[in-house]
């Protein structure tokens, strides 16, 4: 999983049927320290996040599918929690 | 599957139901020679594994297997603590 921060919301209309419902949300993957780090990507999300909240994402296709239950989605990407804390000791 | 340090965990309240009671930890991959190599991760813990440790992860679906039959939404698991390892 990664630590990312929302930047941004996806409106699509037109989408494949396992899509429907679902939110999209744009995710700039961040480093322990919050900067960003690679390019941004598109995720669905399961748990209400909102735009510049902190999240953690998994990247793996059948981990997202699980996450908005629906098996067999097209996804790759999904918000699975809301970020309180993160501590890092070294 | 790749060796890491522990270097932190995460604290998330709000998160997919099956996430519940699973530890999230922050690794640091190693390279053989313990130096860090490549992007930190968090990793779900199914080793009982603790900040400061040396530890060996999974990545991909695999790593949800150790919470089976729970669908843990994981791409990454902690799934072994290394005592010490040596390079012929």
């Amino acid at each position: 999983m990664q630590l990312a921060r929302v930047v941004g919301t996806v409106v699509a209309t037109q989408k494949h049927p396992k899509f429907e419902g679902a939110k999209l949300l744009l995710v700039q993957p961040t480093t322990v320290d919050d900067q960003p780090q690679g390019v941004p990507l598109l995720a669905v999300d399961s748990v209400g996040a909102g735009v510049h909240e902190k999240v953690l994402i998994v990247i793996e296709g059948r981990a997202a599918g699980e996450a908005l239950g629906r098996k067999g989605a097209p996804v790759d990407a999904a918000i699975i929690g809301i970020v309180d804390q993160v501590d890092v000791k070294e | 599957m790749q060796l890491a340090k522990v270097i932190g965990d995460v604290v998330v309240t709000r998160k997919d139901e099956n996430l519940t009671g699973v530890k999230l930890l922050v690794l640091q991959p190693i390279a053989a020679d313990g130096s860090k190599i490549g992007r930190t991760l968090v990793a779900v813990d199914a080793a009982g594994a603790g900040v400061g440790e040396t530890v060996f992860f999974v990545r991909g679906k695999e790593a949800s297997f150790p919470f089976h039959p729970t669908e843990v939404p994981a791409d990454a698991g902690i799934v072994g603590i290394v005592d010490h390892w040596d390079l012929g």
